[in-house]
C-alpha cells in the first residue's frame, strides 16, 4: 500500500471526521450540529468548484454565488409550479431533472460570462465576474412572479430514487458523497494534461500560448466546470434551506465563498473544505456571543491576509514539518 | 414624450453621476497610484455621512457640519492608510480584496457601535430646503443644484490639482512608475498617505451631500462602492478622465433607466411584458453597459497608457 503524504493524512482525517461524527451528533439527539455540518458540507462543494479556477487558476472569480443561486433556482421554480401550476415545461418535483437543470443552467451562465470575462485579465476580471453576478442577483430580484427579493420558499423537496431529502440524514449523506466526488473530480482535473496547462497558464499565460496552447479555450472549460459544480451544491443548499432568495447571489456571498478558500488554502483539494468548515463554525460561535460578531470576523480576515501564508493548510502542514 | 420630466430626471442623472465621480474618483488614484484594490472605500463614504449627520446637530448647521466633516474623514483615511492599506500594497489583489472586505465588516460594525442601528437623517438649512423652478413646470430641489454644483467645482478642482499642480505631478508620475519617483528621491511613503487621505475626503464628501436626501445609513458603503468600481473599470482604472466620463455615462443610464425603459420598451411589446422587463433590465443596465465595454475594449475606454 502506497504510504500517505502529511496532506493525505489531514485530508482522510477531516473526511473520516465528517463522515462519522455529524451523523453520531444526529443520532444522540443533536439535530443542530447535523444542520450545521449540512452547510458547511454544502458550502465546502461549492469552495472547492471555486477552487479550480481561483486557486489552481489563478482566476479570481468575484461573483460565484451567482451559480449557486441560479442551482438553488433550479430547485425552486419547477417545484412551485408543480406546486401551482403554469410554465409546464418545467413543472416537477424530479429531482434528477433539478440536478439536471441546476448543473446545465449553471453551466450555460458560466459559458456566457465566462467567454465575455475571460477576453480581460486581474482586477478587470475579478470586477467582470462580480458585475456578472450582480446582473444575476437584480434579475432574481425583479421576478415578481417568485416574490423576487422576499424569496421562495420550496414547499416540496426534490424526489430522488432511493433517497429522501425530507429526511435530514439522507441530505447530509449525499453532501457528503458529493463532496468527496467533487474533490476527487478537482484533483484528477488538476493531475491531468488538462490541469497542467490550466496551471501553466497561471504561472505564464504567455508561455503558453507561445507553447502552443489555446489557453482560453482551456481557460473557460475550467470556468464551466466551476460553475456547474457551484450550480450542483445551489441544488443541495435549496433542498437543505427549503428557502431561498436573491440574497443568496450578492456579491458579499461571493466574496465569503473566496474568503472559505483563502482561509482554509489556496490550491490544496482539502483547503476550501477546512475553510467553508472553519468560516460555517466561526460564524456560529461569534454570532451566539454577540451581534457585533462581524468586528473580529472582519479583524480576523484582515490578520489572516496580512500574517498567515497559504491559509490554514498552509499553517497545518508546515507545524508538521 | 415628457421633455420637462427628461429634463429634470437628466439633471437627477448627472447629479448621480458628480457623486459617482466623488467616490470613484478617490478610488481610481488610490488603484491607479497604489495598484490597491480598496473595497472599503465605501466604508469611508458611510463614515463621512454619520459624522457629517452628527456634527449636523452638534453645530446645528449642515454646512458647517461638511467644513468640519471633511477634515476628519480625511483623518479616517490617513489613519487607515497607515494602519492597514501600506501593509497590503506589495500583496497581490486578491489579498487586497479580502483584507478590505474584512476592513469593511470592521468599519460597518463600528459605525453600528458608535451610532446604533438605525439611520440618522440630516436636516437642511431652510434656504436650502426649497425648490427652484428652472422654466415653466421644470421645479427641483434647490439642494440638488448645490449637488451638482459642488460636483462640477470638486472635478474642476481635481483637474487641476492632478494637471497643473507638483502634488498632481507627483501623482501623474506615481500612477505611471511609482519605482521611478522613489529613485529620483520623491519621500513616496508620504505621498501615498496623502494620495489615500485625499481619496478618503473625496468619498466623504459624496457621504456629506447624499446624507441630507437618504440619510446617513449602515448599508449605504456597500450599495455605492460596486457602482463606483464599474465606473472606474469602464473608465480606464488610474484614469481621473475616464472616471468622470463614465461616472456621468453610468449617472445619465441609470436614472434615465429607471424612468423611461418602461415606456421604450412600450413600443415593441405588451404594456404588461413591459412593466415587468423593464425594472429588471434598468438595474441591470450599469452591469450591461460594463460588460459591453470590456468585451470590445477590454481596458476601459480611457487605459492609462503605460505601466
Amino acid at each position: 500500500m502506497k504510504t500517505l503524504s502529511k496532506t493525505g493524512w489531514l485530508t482522510f482525517a477531516v473526511m473520516l471526521a465528517l463522515a462519522i461524527l455529524p451523523p453520531v451528533f444526529f443520532l444522540t439527539g443533536n439535530a443542530f450540529y447535523l444542520d450545521l455540518a449540512t452547510r458547511l458540507v454544502i458550502l465546502g462543494i461549492a469552495a472547492v468548484g471555486l477552487n479550480l479556477i481561483l486557486g489552481y487558476g489563478g482566476l479570481v472569480s468575484f461573483g460565484h454565488a451567482a451559480f449557486i443561486g441560479l442551482g438553488a433556482y433550479a430547485v425552486g421554480i419547477p417545484s412551485y409550479h408543480a406546486t401551482w401550476g403554469g410554465f409546464d415545461m418545467v413543472a416537477s418535483y424530479n429531482g434528477l431533472f433539478h440536478i439536471a437543470l441546476a448543473v446545465g443552467i449553471s453551466a450555460l451562465f458560466a459559458l456566457v460570462t465566462g467567454a465575455i470575462s475571460l477576453r480581460t485579465k486581474g482586477v478587470y476580471f475579478i470586477m467582470i465576474t462580480m458585475a456578472f453576478g450582480q446582473m444575476a442577483f437584480f434579475l432574481f430580484q425583479s421576478l415578481n412572479v417568485y416574490n423576487g427579493d422576499d424569496g421562495l420558499t420550496i414547499d416540496v423537496r426534490s424526489e430522488l430514487p432511493f433517497i429522501n431529502l425530507d429526511k435530514p440524514l439522507h441530505l447530509y449523506l449525499l453532501s457528503y458523497v458529493s463532496l468527496v466526488v467533487a474533490m476527487i473530480v478537482v484533483k484528477t482535473i488538476v493531475n491531468s494534461r488538462f490541469g497542467m496547462v490550466i496551471k501553466g497558464a497561471k504561472g505564464n499565460n504567455e508561455r503558453m500560448i507561445t507553447l502552443g496552447y489555446n489557453t482560453y479555450i482551456y481557460r473557460l472549460t475550467a470556468y464551466v466546470i466551476s460553475g456547474a459544480m457551484c450550480g450542483y451544491a445551489g441544488f443541495l443548499l435549496g433542498n437543505f434551506t427549503t428557502f431561498i432568495s436573491p440574497d443568496m447571489m450578492h456579491w458579499t456571498r461571493s466574496g465569503e465563498l473566496m474568503f472559505m478558500i483563502i482561509l482554509g488554502g489556496v490550491s490544496t483539494v482539502l483547503g476550501p473544505v477546512l475553510g467553508s468548515s472553519t468560516f460555517i463554525l466561526l460564524e456560529e460561535v461569534l454570532s451566539s456571543l454577540t451581534i457585533y460578531w462581524h468586528l473580529p470576523f472582519g479583524l480576523m480576515l484582515i490578520i489572516l491576509v496580512l500574517f498567515i501564508r497559504g491559509g490554514l493548510m498552509g499553517l497545518l502542514i508546515r507545524k508538521g514539518r | 414624450m415628457d421633455y420637462t420630466l427628461l429634463f429634470i430626471q437628466t439633471l437627477n442623472g448627472v447629479q448621480l453621476g458628480l457623486l459617482l465621480f466623488l467616490v470613484a474618483s478617490g478610488l481610481t488614484l488610490v488603484f491607479g497610484i497604489l495598484d490597491f484594490v480598496n473595497l472599503a472605500h465605501g466604508s469611508i463614504y458611510m463614515f463621512g455621512a454619520f459624522i457629517c449627520a452628527s456634527l449636523t446637530y452638534y453645530l446645528g448647521n449642515f454646512l458647517w457640519a461638511v467644513l468640519v466633516a471633511l477634515p476628519l474623514t480625511g483623518l479616517v483615511g490617513y489613519f487607515l492608510e497607515r494602519i492597514v492599506a501600506r501593509h497590503l500594497y506589495d500583496k497581490d489583489h486578491l489579498d487586497q480584496v479580502l483584507a478590505t472586505f474584512g476592513l469593511i465588516l470592521v468599519l460597518d460594525t463600528s459605525a453600528h457601535l458608535i451610532w446604533g442601528p438605525e439611520g440618522i437623517s440630516v436636516p437642511l438649512p431652510a434656504w436650502l430646503d426649497g425648490q427652484v423652478e428652472i422654466f415653466a413646470g421644470a421645479v427641483i430641489p434647490t439642494f440638488r443644484l448645490l449637488i451638482i454644483g459642488t460636483g462640477l467645482v470638486v472635478a474642476g478642482g481635481l483637474y487641476w490639482l492632478v494637471n497643473f499642480t507638483r502634488l498632481g505631478m507627483l501623482i501623474r508620475a506615481g500612477a505611471s512608475n511609482r519605482t521611478m519617483v522613489s529613485a529620483l528621491g520623491i519621500d513616496i511613503s508620504t505621498l501615498f498617505a496623502l494620495v489615500f487621505a485625499l481619496g478618503a475626503m473625496l468619498a466623504g464628501l459624496a457621504g456629506m451631500l447624499i446624507s441630507p436626501i437618504t440619510e446617513a445609513s449602515i448599508g449605504m458603503g456597500g450599495q455605492i462602492i460596486i457602482t463606483a468600481f464599474v465606473v472606474i473599470i469602464i473608465g480606464g482604472i488610474g484614469s481621473m478622465k475616464g472616471a468622470f466620463v463614465a461616472a456621468i455615462l453610468i449617472g445619465l443610464i441609470d436614472t434615465l433607466g429607471r424612468s423611461f425603459l418602461d415606456d421604450i420598451f412600450q413600443l415593441f411589446m405588451s404594456e404588461a411584458a413591459a412593466e415587468t422587463s423593464a425594472p429588471a433590465v434598468s438595474a441591470m443596465m450599469i452591469y450591461i453597459l460594463m460588460a459591453i465595454v470590456l468585451a470590445f475594449k477590454p481596458l476601459g475606454l480611457f487605459p492609462p497608457k503605460v505601466r
